[in-house]
């Protein structure tokens, strides 16, 4: 299976959520120290819920690609939903199945996000 | 004559294929591949000698003694130390330069001692003389500060280490100067012999990385004069969880074991132990015997080759690397591009692909490359991104896969319309 579909090249040249909140109430930051890839999630909750959400950092197609599927899938989530979301549902939606050297690409959103869970 | 079909032949694993095509391996900067003869020696030791070494009385034992014995012979004369008694097997150079760290400099540390290190090494050779560096409250655990001063050598903006600096950092008289001879992630030969002669007019020890170089260049260490000197066998066409320090015997006779254990003493009573002879000091524990009798078929191996031959040939395929791939539009090169001579090691980045997406993508092809940081983040931070790509050659590889490699770069740009 081709990992770089049209898909992840255009959510890593185009990510979705793209930039960071002033203010946010929650900052969450995970690295992979295998290539030094670093990914931060910003949160603004209203009413327990998720209001907005961005994300930054650096790192390749799939992790970009990943975090910007990861952050749409959790708008207007509310705090209570935030571990619904499993690392099968990502690759599910990028249509990916990227082999065990190149998993932890795909879900150091999803490291992140544990932190708040 | 340079046969490259006549070496390439003696590794078996270059005839398997990746991804349905034919394997090209420009990963030999991590750990290079393994000649017959060299898979051959380790199976006959566990097929017909296989038994620990040294206080065995029968047949097995005495022959599997010999061989050990024999390959630290070997790695002294491969290296030109004056005897075998300056080998000390570890597990690898990691391994050899915590020994040196834990064994000679621990002990010998007093309060305003430097030691300088360069930006360019490999973590190996940053962290063993940190961790020691580190004082703690003894009760309480609290970190309470350095010991002594880590000194960083600067490179020049061509990326070549700053000897004009060096000249001032030695003006404080450090106790000791660790560095590469040869980068892991820009193939720079470093001017070694001129370094370590300028650190002993300081009073300076000098320690050699040369789990690079081993595998690219010819090594004296009485001409270079060094100190000490690590070594890996998997980085020499060896097998892994073997390595080599060399240490001068006059250092060596004053330094205290590393890892306590049998075979490093002589005698132990419940008040007191005597230590072994040198070097069996300092390899506690039943050592890695296949793996250092394999290094030494390794180095049986490289000493049936032509060594200028290969320097030559290596140099050819660096030049050409090189060539071939600063002509790609958007591909950005790290390593130095003009060098007189070089290992045919080439840090690169393609556009704004990651490298990890590039080393997936090439691996798509067969082709093994590295990304990341190379385990040099110092030196991976001054060029000013998170991760490179590096293509490590060595002297089995061919100008033909070079083309491959190319080929397969410019599909990377295609597929990220770069």
């Amino acid at each position: 299976m081709n990992i770089y579909r049209e898909i992840i090249l255009d959510l890593y040249r185009n990510p979705l959520n793209f930039g960071s909140i002033a203010n946010a109430d929650v900052v969450l930051s995970e690295t992979n120290q295998l290539c030094g890839d670093t990914l931060n999630l910003f949160f603004k909750f209203k009413n327990n819920k998720i209001d907005l959400i961005k994300f930054n950092g650096e790192g390749c197609a799939i992790s970009i690609a990943s975090a910007s599927i990861l952050t749409e899938m959790l708008k207007n989530k509310f705090k209570n939903e935030l571990s619904t979301i499993t690392s099968q549902n990502i690759l599910d939606e990028l249509g990916i199945n990227p082999g065990p050297t190149r998993f932890r690409c795909a879900t150091l959103g999803l490291e992140a996000l544990k932190k708040i869970i | 004559m340079f046969d490259i079909q006549k070496i390439r032949a003696n590794f078996p694993i270059l005839n398997r294929s990746v991804n349905n095509k034919q394997l090209i391996y420009f990963d030999n900067a991590a750990t290079s591949q393994l000649p017959r003869v060299v898979i051959d020696t380790i199976s006959n030791y566990y097929t017909t000698y296989n038994s620990n070494i040294h206080r065995g009385i029968h047949t097995l034992s005495s022959e599997s003694t010999i061989q050990y014995e024999l390959a630290r012979q070997k790695v002294a004369n491969f290296i030109h130390a004056k005897s075998a008694d300056e080998i000390i097997f570890t597990r690898n150079a990691t391994e050899g330069i915590n020994l040196i760290a834990q064994s000679w400099l621990a002990p010998n540390i007093k309060p305003k001692d430097e030691i300088i290190l360069t930006i360019m090494e490999h973590h190996s050779n940053i962290v063993p003389w940190v961790l020691l560096n580190k004082k703690y409250n003894k009760s309480s655990g609290v970190y309470l500060g350095d010991k002594i001063k880590i000194n960083f050598l600067p490179l020049t903006t061509d990326r070549a280490l700053d000897i004009n600096k060096l000249d001032k950092l030695l003006t404080k008289h450090p106790k000791l100067v660790s560095l590469t001879h040869l980068s892991n992630v820009l193939g720079t030969i470093n001017p070694i012999q001129e370094i370590i002669k300028k650190c002993h007019e300081a009073s300076a020890l000098v320690c050699v990385d040369a789990s690079q170089s081993i595998a690219h260049l010819p090594i004296n260490v009485q001409d270079l004069d060094c100190d000490f000197l690590v070594l890996s066998g998997h980085k020499m066409f060896g097998p892994s969880g073997i390595g080599a320090i060399y240490v001068k015997k006059r250092i060596l006779e004053k330094m205290i074991p590393f890892l306590g254990g049998g075979e490093m003493v002589k005698d132990v009573s419940l008040d007191y132990i005597m230590f072994n002879e040198l070097p069996y000091r300092f390899e506690a524990g039943t050592p890695n015997i296949a793996g250092a009798i394999g290094l030494g078929a390794a180095i049986d191996f490289l000493n049936s080759l032509d060594r200028t031959e290969i320097i030559k040939y290596e140099n050819k395929l660096n030049k050409y690397l090189l060539k071939k791939s600063s002509a790609i539009d958007a591909v950005h090169i790290y390593s130095p591009l003009n060098p007189n001579l070089n290992a045919p090691i080439m840090a690169f980045n393609v556009g704004d692909i990651h490298s990890h997406d590039l080393a997936s993508i090439l691996d798509k092809e067969g082709i093994a490359i590295r990304s990341g940081h190379h385990c040099a983040k110092p030196l991976i931070t001054t060029f000013k991104t998170s991760s490179v790509a590096r293509a490590s050659l060595t002297f089995y590889n061919t100008f033909d896969e070079i083309d491959k490699f190319i080929l397969a770069i410019q599909k990377a740009k295609r597929l990220f319309r770069i």
